[in-house]
C-alpha cells in the first residue's frame, strides 16, 4: 500500500506547523513557505504520473477493509486539481512578497495560506462524505482567518457576514451527512453510491441531493446562494482574494460535480435538470453584476460567478463530452482567476484606485501589464489559442449533444458579456486620458508583483496551447466522472 | 421516541433561523449554537435509538447503541466551538472597532466609510 497519495495533504499540513514557531522572522516564514509548496509540488508531479500509470490510486488509513475506514482516493480528478492547487499557491504566495505588508506576514499569514491548502487537497483526495466536511471546516476556518487578518473595518464587518453564512452552510452539511446516513448507514462515498445504486434512488434519496445542492451551492456560490460572496471577496487584500478567488468556490463545484456524478445519477431528469436551470441563472446573474460595477475588483470577483455556472452547466450534462470540458474548464479558471486577480492587484497598487472611472492611459506607462492583462482577459473569454477556449468548446459540444439547445446558446452568449466586462477595464483603465496615478510606485515593489504574474499567465497560455498533450489526463479525469463503478471498484478494490 | 426528537430537532432549528434573522449580532451568535444543537441532535436521532447499552465492550452485552453517530457528533462538536469561540471574540473585536453590534449598520462599501 503506498502513502505517497497522502504527501500534497501532509506537507502543506507539516509545513504550517514549522511555521507556527518563529513568527515575527520573515525570511524564515517566507523560505520555509515556498520550501513547503515546492517538495509538495514536486510530490503531486509525481502522483499524478503514478495515477497516470497505474490508475486511481486509494489509501484507507489504518488498514481497515474499505468501507469501516476512512479512505483516502486520488483519482485523475483529484491530483490534477492538488496540483492546479499547488502550483496556484505558490504564485500567490510569490506575489504576497511584494505586496501583503510587514504586519499580516508576522501575523501568521503563510501558516494560514498552508491550512487553507492543507484542507483544500484535503477535500479533492476525500472519499468519505464526513472527512469532506471536517477537511472543509479545515479550509474555512483557515480563510476566516486569512479574512480578517490586518483587522480593517471594512474586514471586520464583512468577515461577520462570511463567517455567519458558512457556519449556516456548515450546519445544513452535517443535517444532509445525517439524512443520508439514516437512509443508507454508510459514510464511505463509495459505498454510498453503491447503496443508492441497489435501492435506485427513491424520492428521499433525490431529497437528499438537494440539499447536498443547497450546501454546496453555498460555498460555490450558485445562484440564489451567491449573494455573500461579492461583499466578502471585496473585503481581504489582493493575494489573499487570489487565494478565494482561485481556490474556495472552486472547492463547492468540485464537491457539488463529485456528489452528482457518483451518488445521485439515477433521477437525471430531476436532479441535474435543477442543476441546469440553477446554472444558467447563475451565468446570468453574474453578467448582470459584471456589467453593473465600475470597480475592477467587482467585475471579476463577478466573473467567478459566471464560470461556476459554465462549469456547473458541464456538469448537468451528463455526458463524457461534456463532463471532460467541465473539467478542463474547472482547471482554466482556477488559473486565470488567480492571474486576473493578480493583474488587477497590481493596476490598483499602481493607480491608487479600484474605481474605474479614475483610470486611464496606463498603456503609455506600464505597456507590458497591459499586453498581459489583455492576453489574460482573452483567455478567460475563450480566444482560441488561449486557455478558456477548449474547456468551454466541449462543453457547448455536449449540451448540443444532450439536447439543450436554448441554455447552450445562453452559455455562448454569456462569453460576449464576459468580453465585454474585460475589455471595458483594459479600455478604461490602459487607454485614452492619462488618469491617476499613485505617486509612490517602487519599481522594486513593482516587478516583484509582476514577474509571478507574467509567469501564471504564461502557464495559462501553454495550457491553452497544450490541450493535445494535456488530453489524456483530461479524458482519464472524465472517465471516471462518467462512470462511478471505476471509482467504486478502485476503492472497494484497495481497502482488501 | 424519533418522532419526539424530530420535534425538538424543529423546535431547535425554528428558534435558531428565528435568531439569525434578527438585528443584534449577539443573538445571531446564539442562533448559530441553537442551529449545531439541533443539528448535532439530529444525528444522534437519525442513527435510531435501537441499542440501550452504551458502545463500551463488556460480557454478555449485544444490544450496543450504534457507535457511529457519537463519533461525528463528538467532532462536529469540537468544531463548531472552535468556530463559535472565533466569532465571539470577533463580534467583540467588531463592536470595539465598528461600535455597534446592530447588523443593519453594518453594512456599506469603501465609499461611505
Amino acid at each position: 500500500m503506498s502513502n505517497f497519495l497522502l504527501l500534497p495533504i501532509i506537507i502543506p499540513f507539516f509545513f504550517a506547523m514549522l511555521l507556527l514557531f518563529g513568527q515575527k522572522n520573515i525570511a524564515y516564514q517566507r523560505i520555509t513557505t515556498l520550501l513547503g509548496l515546492v517538495i509538495s509540488i514536486i510530490c503531486a508531479i509525481g502522483l499524478v504520473s503514478n495515477v497516470y500509470m497505474d490508475g486511481p490510486q486509494t489509501v484507507t488509513l489504518g488498514n481497515w477493509p474499505a468501507p469501516f475506514g476512512i479512505t483516502m482516493m486520488g483519482d485523475m480528478v483529484a491530483s490534477v486539481l492538488m496540483l492546479t492547487t499547488l502550483v496556484i499557491s505558490l504564485f500567490i504566495v510569490w506575489y504576497g512578497f511584494g505586496s501583503i505588508g510587514k504586519e499580516r506576514e508576522q501575523f501568521f499569514y503563510y501558516p494560514g495560506i498552508m491550512f487553507i491548502i492543507t484542507g483544500v487537497n484535503g477535500a479533492f483526495t476525500t472519499g468519505d462524505i464526513f472527512n469532506l466536511f471536517v477537511f472543509f471546516e479545515v479550509l474555512l476556518m483557515a480563510s476566516y482567518l486569512l479574512i480578517v487578518l490586518g483587522g480593517e473595518k471594512a474586514q471586520l464587518r464583512e468577515s461577520i457576514k462570511y463567517i455567519l453564512v458558512n457556519v449556516i452552510s456548515s450546519a445544513l452539511f452535517v443535517v444532509a451527512v445525517a439524512y443520508l446516513y439514516s437512509v443508507v448507514g454508510t459514510l464511505s462515498m463509495a459505498d454510498i453510491s453503491l447503496k443508492i445504486a441497489e435501492i435506485n434512488q427513491p424520492g428521499i434519496i433525490t431529497v437528499i441531493a438537494v440539499l447536498f445542492l443547497l450546501v454546496f451551492g453555498m460555498k460555490a456560490a450558485i445562484f440564489p446562494l451567491y449573494f455573500w460572496l461579492p461583499s466578502a471577496y471585496s473585503a481581504p487584500p489582493i493575494p489573499v482574494l487570489a487565494l478565494f478567488g482561485a481556490l474556495l468556490t472552486k472547492v463547492g463545484v468540485y464537491a457539488i460535480t463529485r456528489t452528482y456524478t457518483l451518488f445521485f445519477t439515477h433521477d437525471l431528469s430531476y436532479t441535474h435538470e435543477l442543476l441546469l436551470i440553477l446554472a444558467v441563472v447563475t451565468i446570468i446573474a453574474g453578467c448582470i453584476g459584471a456589467l453593473a460595477h465600475f470597480d475592477v475588483k467587482q467585475i471579476i470577483i463577478y466573473n467567478i460567478i459566471i464560470a461556476v455556472g459554465v462549469i456547473l452547466f458541464g456538469v448537468a450534462q451528463m455526458n463524457e463530452v461534456a463532463l471532460q470540458g467541465a473539467f478542463v474548464y474547472l482547471i482554466h479558471d482556477m488559473i486565470i482567476k488567480a492571474a486576473l486577480f493578480m493583474l488587477i492587484g497590481i493596476v490598483i497598487y499602481v493607480t491608487g484606485t479600484s474605481n474605474l472611472r479614475k483610470m486611464g492611459g496606463l498603456i503609455q506607462t506600464y505597456p507590458t501589464l497591459g499586453w498581459f492583462f489583455l492576453i489574460a482577459g482573452f483567455g478567460l473569454v475563450g480566444v482560441p489559442p488561449l486557455s478558456g477556449f477548449v474547456g468551454k468548446l466541449l462543453i457547448i459540444q455536449g449540451g448540443f449533444i444532450a439536447g439543450n439547445t436554448w441554455s447552450t446558446l445562453v452559455v455562448l452568449a454569456s462569453s460576449i458579456i464576459v468580453l465585454l466586462s474585460v475589455m471595458r477595464i483594459f479600455i478604461y483603465a490602459f487607454w485614452g486620458e492619462q488618469g491617476q496615478l499613485s505617486t509612490d510606485v517602487q519599481k522594486r515593489k513593482y516587478n516583484r508583483m509582476f514577474i509571478p504574474t507574467m509567469l501564471l499567465v504564461i502557464l495559462s497560455i501553454f495550457y491553452g496551447i497544450g490541450a493535445e498533450w494535456l488530453n489524456p489526463f483530461m479524458s482519464d479525469a472524465a472517465k471516471i466522472l462518467m462512470d462511478p463503478s471505476i471509482y467504486t471498484d478502485a476503492v472497494m478494490k484497495g481497502g482488501e | 421516541m424519533e418522532i419526539v426528537m424530530a420535534f425538538v430537532c424543529g423546535f431547535l432549528f425554528m428558534a435558531a433561523v428565528y435568531l439569525i434573522l434578527s438585528r443584534s449580532l449577539l443573538r445571531i451568535i446564539i442562533g448559530t449554537g441553537l442551529l449545531s444543537h439541533g443539528a448535532h441532535l439530529l444525528i444522534l436521532t437519525m442513527g435510531s435509538f435501537k441499542g440501550t447499552v452504551p458502545p463500551v465492550l463488556s460480557d454478555g452485552v449485544t444490544d450496543f447503541a450504534d457507535p457511529l453517530p457519537q463519533a461525528l457528533i463528538l467532532t462536529a462538536i469540537v468544531i463548531s466551538f472552535g468556530v463559535t469561540a472565533f466569532f465571539l471574540v470577533l463580534a467583540y473585536r467588531a463592536y470595539s472597532e465598528l461600535k455597534t453590534d446592530d447588523m443593519s449598520l453594518m453594512r456599506g462599501s469603501e465609499e461611505n466609510e
